[in-house]
């Protein structure tokens, strides 16, 4: 591991490499975060991405990217991010091009391919130790098809498929946790709100050989019925209600980086979006409030904050 | 040139040996595994200068082959049956992606019932993937067709992944004597794997497989791919020429045998079209003028070859080892497309499905189905598809089902409790 340049906040990139004008919606929260992480992977990375909202930044015949860009399919992104590593380790190691031609692999994924389809390819590829980095955007549904639930919608929230008054009736996946059973080189949950947090990460990421995961929570403004302009605040209220923790696993230990204290209650984030609109109107559900609110607590009383 | 007995698994790995791929993403599966753990003993003896990389799916194993040629290096992968349809996705998708490599398909009947053993139903399922497909008859064919294939795939006017069929256990695990190709020889045939505008390079920006938006450009890149299949038609003869220059053995787009002379011909693919050359030779001897086409190739789909093969023929049978239901053999309605209102075109052409699961055809069947077209020719009119099976393996499964049904009274026997014993 390299020593770490981004220290504070001045020392986050400022020239933003991802270009502008892509077909992403107002006010997306994976977009925010995948802006701060490419600025500090730089340039020389290629993006093996899976089906998703992410899809459509390169339409043909245009690409924000500045380095390389791989569509696969949903379940396989993975995959071809072996493929991808695999070919450039066979190239240098029968000088078929020179060292500084070498790219970083990363896999570009939503939630609904990390948490659900894909998660085979990605578990195996930490079995096969390949050296990637895994950036999964959890905007907590399957975004692009207009907010189903998946594997990574929280409880209670509504989908267009848990359109009832107790919303989702499961829990939203230990992602981090899986991966974290895995032993991978690295991982890490970021969010776009905290800038500074997710670039220290994504540097120790870049600096680390193996697989490691960048899980970066995405709020979005049509899958979560919020206004574009409050993703931003929504990101940071997800941090600061310990609903979303901010850690890492390095050196075989779970650290959390933030610790909010004091909490602020999860209803100041839940009310903010017209996925828990059920939760407060007609009537108050204080049954299903209560139960996200202890849930988050019992979370933080087993880290021992 | 050494000549030795190999199984058409082996076969299939001298030819990626000699080709000298880079990269293997591997995957078992029954009938096939044989050849990636011959490849895998070659890399770890230091025989082979190639990475192989244990996947987790046939879905993944396409991907990673397709994105590592989208790299820039030469690839290969082998399935089978359920595996080749695991990857379906992917074959459209790397087929799209312009990425050339070869696959081995060794076949195996699909599920359900699940099963171990040969037809063309897996391989059929690839038809329309933009994959290219080369069936092989023969343990030589298979590593001469595989050294083929990559120069096909790679040649610039293809630039189109290619499957190399061979059949499940006929091929796969029969021992036949085989040429193997000397190394010097292979390498001028297939030049080094040239990677034209596919590469990952640092300091080199580019956006592969991107998405498209509308119909327009959507069709575009179809009809580029669809182009590029049928270019590989003439580019194939080309192919097969330089082959036979070199090596002394020629593979047509469509073979023939005894056909051109014959009044009734059998149509039909892979290894199995042995059995119908000794049936030929059968029918010669009884004074029958049988013949046997074989279409190597079948995407692209060798038209104006088989036309000219089967014209003036009285009557083809043709003898598909796959079946699409509601409908029957895939070859047959391909071909019957290929002749349809062209002049000379035989007036009979007849279906039949035969070899599913591995199951045989007998002599006893090729004189039938010539009986069969003898009848047709003779009332102008050609019958449906027909259902090769004996009277003898209705009663071999009238026994197995009869078993089966002793078995399930005697469980419902106990269930109810009802333990009555033998008195006798």
């Amino acid at each position: 591991m390299s020593e770490p340049v981004i220290k504070g906040m001045k020392d986050i990139p400022s020239e933003h490499i991802l270009g502008a004008g892509t077909a992403l919606c107002a006010g997306c929260g994976a977009l925010q975060a995948l802006h701060e992480i490419y600025d500090v992977l730089g340039e020389n990375t290629v993006f093996v991405n899976s089906a998703g909202c992410m899809t459509l930044m390169s339409v043909y015949p245009f690409t924000p990217f500045r380095g390389g860009w791989l569509y696969t399919a949903m379940a396989s992104a993975p995959a071809g991010a072996q493929g991808v590593r695999d070919a450039l380790d066979i190239l240098l190691a029968k000088k078929r091009i020179a060292p500084e031609e070498d790219m970083q692999v990363a896999v570009l994924s939503g939630d609904g391919a990390t948490y659900g389809m894909g998660l085979a390819a990605a578990s195996c590829a930490i079995d096969r130790d390949l050296d990637f980095l895994y950036i999964c955007y959890d905007n907590e549904g399957y975004g692009n098809t207009g907010n189903q639930t998946s594997a990574g919608t929280p409880h209670a929230s509504r989908t267009a498929t848990d359109t009832g008054a107790e919303g989702v009736p499961g829990y939203k996946k230990d992602l981090f946790g899986l991966w974290v059973a895995n032993r991978p080189a690295y991982a890490a949950t970021v969010i776009g709100a905290e800038p500074l947090d997710l670039a220290r990460k994504v540097e120790k990421a870049k600096s680390i050989k193996g697989p490691k995961l960048i899980l970066a929570l995405s709020p979005c403004p049509v899958g979560w019925d919020y206004d574009p302009m409050e993703t931003l605040e929504i990101g940071r209220l997800a941090v600061k209600t310990g609903i979303w923790p901010l850690k890492e696993f390095v050196d075989g230990k779970v650290v959390h980086t933030k610790t909010p204290h004091p909490r602020t209650p999860v209803e100041e984030y839940l009310k903010l979006q017209g996925r828990y609109a059920h939760l407060f109107s007609p009537k108050r559900n204080d049954a299903l409030i209560d139960e996200i609110q202890s849930r988050v607590d019992a979370y933080w009383d087993a880290v021992g904050d | 040139m050494t000549r030795q007995l190999l199984t058409g698994n082996v076969a299939a790995a001298w030819g990626v040996r000699l080709a000298e791929v880079d990269y293997v993403p591997a995957f078992p599966i029954t009938p096939q595994t044989e050849i990636i753990e011959t490849i895998a003993g070659w890399i770890d003896k230091g025989e082979m200068d190639c990475r192989m990389v244990t996947m987790d799916s046939e879905h993944s194993m396409i991907t990673a082959a397709g994105a590592a040629v989208a790299t820039g290096v030469r690839s290969y992968a082998a399935t089978s049956s359920q595996g080749l349809l695991y990857g379906m996705e992917m074959l459209y998708t790397v087929a799209g992606w312009r990425t050339p490599f070869v696959l081995t398909n060794v076949s195996r009947g699909l599920s359900a019932p699940i099963t171990l053993e040969s037809d063309h139903n897996d391989v059929m399922a690839a038809r329309d993937s933009g994959f290219l497909q080369i069936h092989c008859a023969t343990c030589q064919e298979v590593v001469d067709a595989t050294l083929m294939a990559y120069r096909l795939a790679e040649d610039k006017r293809v630039r189109v992944p290619v499957i190399v069929n061979l059949d499940g256990f006929y091929l796969s695990f029969t021992r036949e004597p085989v040429d193997i190709p000397d190394p010097a020889k292979a390498r001028e045939f297939l030049p080094p794997f040239d990677p034209g505008s596919l590469k990952f390079r640092a300091g080199r920006p580019l956006s592969e497989a991107v998405a498209v938006l509308g119909g327009t450009p959507y069709s575009y890149f179809r009809y580029e791919l669809h182009l590029a299949a049928m270019g590989a038609l003439a580019v194939y003869d080309e192919v097969a020429e330089d082959f036979a220059r070199l090596f002394g053995r020629r593979y047509d787009a469509v073979e023939s045998y005894r056909a051109e002379d014959a009044d009734y011909v059998f149509v039909m693919l892979g290894s199995f079209s042995t059995k119908a050359r000794d049936a030929v030779d059968g029918l010669r001897e009884a004074g029958v003028a049988a013949g046997l086409v074989r279409p190597r190739l079948f995407r692209p789909f060798p038209v104006e070859a088989l036309r000219r093969a089967l014209a003036g023929r009285k009557g083809v049978a043709v003898i598909d080892q796959n079946l699409s239901m509601g409908k029957g053999g895939v070859l047959h309605g391909e071909l019957l497309s290929a002749l349809y209102g062209v002049a000379d075109a035989p007036p009979v052409v007849a279906g039949f499905i035969g070899g599913l699961g591995g199951r045989d055809i007998g002599p006893g069947e090729f004189r039938e189905m010539i009986s069969v077209l003898e009848q047709a020719v003779a009332d102008g009119e050609t019958p449906p598809p027909r259902l090769l099976f004996s009277a003898e393996e209705l009663r071999h499964v009238r026994k197995l089902q009869a078993s089966a049904h002793v078995e399930r009274e005697e469980i419902h026997r106990q269930e109810r409790g009802d333990t009555e014993r033998d008195e006798t």
